[in-house]
């Protein structure tokens, strides 16, 4: 390796395909290290400015008006977490932002999260486990849940806003302590499971004593290629899951829906929006002993097209009150009937999970990570009580976790993520 | 800059050496001996520092022996509550220094081997010997009886540990690795309750294990202050969360509660004290730079 080369692994961004490059040219490994990292999070002032790298392969933008993930089409792999905050003072919690901000810039352009140094008694400052891995489409979101403004040490109690407020309990959930609330959350979705995990480790990582971990879920989906095309995906009771969201390229609609307007909440969360997660269960074994047609009646779609009962295309008008032989065509308590009855919309972004096997009963741990974003979390809740009792879905699921978090609006070059609400 | 780019220069030599490109020899040579003189720099530096620590390992191991004879002692007394009373405490000492007395393959088994790790061995019990064995005989089966010649065996080798340890090379690295490692002893199985599994004395252990990585930390402290005085302050700071998340559970005799008798939010608590704690010290390294 010559002089030059040298030089640039120690002055520039790494990415991780380069750390395998320059390790090629000197025949073994390189060593990665990080010279303070508790340094790093009191001394934000001192690190550089970190801009998006367009030149990336596979690479989703950071910054922007609203933050990625969120819009971002047909994601494939989900890593969710749900952090308690233990930051003992706001200007704590504050840098922590501002290193994430760096580290999300940097992981998002599928670069180390921090450079070389030359002392091989630390350990590496880059967990190392998406060494020559690219961005893979990363997004990394973040948003922040109720009980962090209770905090008092941190002060924020008046930038409360009054719609984040624990979600209600609805009609059979059966939650687990397990899965429900938290501080702070980090959605992380990647085309690659590895790189969104190794994603939210070097940022949980970063923040140890700052953050502990409540709890948190990965997601799958796979997506059947038409005129390479991605199609909706199919959840794990073979149904397309997503045929009714709006379209992510309308803004008008997408300004309705999901992002919040100026006026319309805390100033802070204007161009933010909230994000619902709900852990829900889903029964395998006794729906795949259920009746085609029953299945059919209970979504009110048929499975191998997706499109409404008595149509042919996925994305036909569901028109409700078509009848035959003076019965509605898609029953009343279809689960596709009780949603659109309900003037409220939701961006839908689900992913199906598998979680082993329940001790108790020896059947799959099975179900959908259900994520949806919208600008006020009663258009959820009214959409969930519409399902109410009546659901014909609610026999073969269970809803068994719940959190809600305000999701801070896009980072500005030069600002960092929640700046809005913590400076 | 140019110091920089010249130690990686010379890491990249000397990783090659690791995978063993051994065909040339001389170029191998060399960068060994680079490597070498680079060590030698470091002890150099922190010589005192090592002597701090050479100094406390050697009066905890002394103070080791003391407590074991009277263990001992009490064992072949027959004085089952006297043993018990001993216990904990005496270990605390070996659990202190652990990264000096681990560096005995053979001894540190004899005197601190669970009965689980020597049949993973592929051993039985008979082959069992040391400090849990006779934990097993005092609290499972209420007596000291059979256990003497145990007892015995083990003062020798206790004895031996001692005797052996001005022999171990203290280096900041064995410090540093040494310090990160009584926390991950704590994370691995302190925190699970698999250390005394009969006695459910595991805080004694936990506590001395902090103990052996807070000295580490005390002896780097002047050092450190000078090329990351936040980093100190934050160590103290994890120190103290963790110390008196300990606190919390002693019993008020001068030891500690069962392990038992801690709840699952407890051990969690503890659990991710260590877990904070374990992130910046591992940092410390930096203490060579």
């Amino acid at each position: 390796m010559n002089n030059q080369e040298e030089k640039s692994i120690l002055q520039k961004e790494v990415s991780r395909r380069d750390v395998l490059k320059i390790a090629g040219i000197g025949g073994a490994g390189v060593i990665l290290g990080a010279s303070g990292l508790t340094g790093a999070l009191t001394a934000f002032g001192a690190n550089p400015f970190i801009d998006d790298d367009q030149t990336a392969a596979n690479k989703v933008k950071f910054y922007g008006k609203h933050q990625p993930g969120i819009l971002t089409k047909s994601p494939e792999h989900v890593y969710f977490v749900s952090l308690n905050c233990t930051a003992k003072s706001k200007k704590e919690l504050k840098e922590m932002f501002q290193l994430w901000t760096n580290y999300s810039v940097r992981l998002m352009n599928g670069q180390v999260v921090e450079p070389y140094t030359e002392n091989k008694l630390l350990p590496a400052g880059d967990t190392g486990e998406a060494t020559g891995l690219d961005a893979s489409h990363l997004t990394l979101t973040f948003g922040v849940g109720p009980s962090l403004f209770e905090k008092k040490e941190l002060g924020l109690q008046h930038m409360k806003p009054k719609e984040l407020a624990d979600l209600p309990h609805f009609p059979k959930d059966q939650l687990d302590p397990n899965y429900v609330g938290g501080d702070i959350c980090i959605q992380a979705c990647a085309d690659d499971p590895q790189v969104a995990f190794h994603a939210v480790r070097n940022l949980v990582r970063a923040a140890r004593g700052k953050v502990t971990m409540r709890w948190s879920q990965t997601g799958f989906n796979s997506y059947e290629m038409k005129k390479k095309k991605k199609q909706t995906p199919r959840n794990l009771f073979a149904f397309k899951d997503g045929s009714g969201n709006p379209n992510v390229d309308d803004a008008k609609a997408m300004n309705e829906v999901v992002w919040v307007q100026p006026g319309e909440s805390k100033s802070w969360l204007t161009g933010g929006t909230y994000l619902v997660a709900r852990r829900i269960q889903m029964h395998l074994e006794t729906w795949d002993r259920t009746a085609l047609t029953e299945q059919e009646a209970t979504f009110g779609r048929h499975r191998d097209s997706g499109a409404p009962l008595g149509k042919t295309g996925e994305f036909d008008d569901m028109e409700l009150d078509r009848k035959e032989n003076g019965q509605p065509v898609v029953p009343v308590t279809s689960h596709v009937h009780l949603a659109k009855q309900v003037k409220d919309r939701m961006l839908r972004r689900s992913f199906s999970y598998s979680d082993g096997i329940n001790p108790n009963t020896g059947a799959f741990d099975a179900g959908l990570l259900f994520l949806s974003f919208q600008k006020h979390p009663k258009q959820f809740i009214n959409i969930q009580n519409s399902f109410g009792r009546t659901d014909k879905l609610n026999e073969y699921i269970t809803h068994r976790g719940s959190a809600l978090f305000a999701c801070f609006p896009g980072v500005k070059k030069g600002s960092y993520l929640g700046a809005e609400l913590f400076s | 800059m140019n110091q920089i780019v010249r130690n990686v220069g010379f890491l990249l030599l000397s990783s090659s050496l690791l995978v063993g490109c051994g065909d040339n020899a001389s170029q191998d040579t060399e960068s060994q001996k680079a490597s070498e003189s680079t060590e030698q720099a470091q002890t150099n530096k922190l010589d005192k520092e090592v002597q701090s620590y050479k100094e406390f390992a050697s009066d905890q191991l002394d103070q080791f022996v003391v407590e074991t004879e009277a263990f001992v002692e009490a064992v072949k007394a027959g004085d089952v509550e006297k043993a018990k009373e001993l216990y904990a405490p005496a270990r605390m000492y070996f659990e202190r220094s652990e990264p000096i007395a681990e560096s005995f393959g053979d001894l540190d088994p004899r005197i601190d081997a669970r009965l689980a790790d020597v049949k993973e061995e592929g051993q039985g019990e008979e082959q069992w010997s040391g400090y849990h064995k006779i934990e097993k005989g005092l609290w499972e089966e209420g007596t000291t009886k059979g256990y003497e010649e145990v007892a015995d065996q083990l003062l020798k080798d206790v004895k031996e540990l001692r005797a052996k340890v001005e022999t171990v090379e203290v280096t900041p690295d064995l410090m540093i690795t040494g310090a990160v490692d009584l926390l991950n002893e704590v994370s691995t199985s302190k925190i699970t309750g698999e250390e005394e599994i009969y006695s459910h004395t595991d805080l004694y252990d936990f506590k001395a294990n902090v103990e052996g990585a807070e000295k580490i930390f005390e002896i780097f402290k002047p050092k450190l202050q000078e090329k990351d005085a936040q980093l100190v302050k934050t160590l103290e700071e994890n120190f103290k969360t963790l110390n008196g998340l300990l606190a919390k559970h002693e019993d008020g005799k001068g030891g500690f509660v069962s392990f038992e008798k801690l709840t699952k939010e407890d051990t969690k608590a503890l659990s991710e004290a260590v877990d904070h704690l374990g992130e910046p010290l591992s940092q410390m390294a930096i203490v060579v730079e």
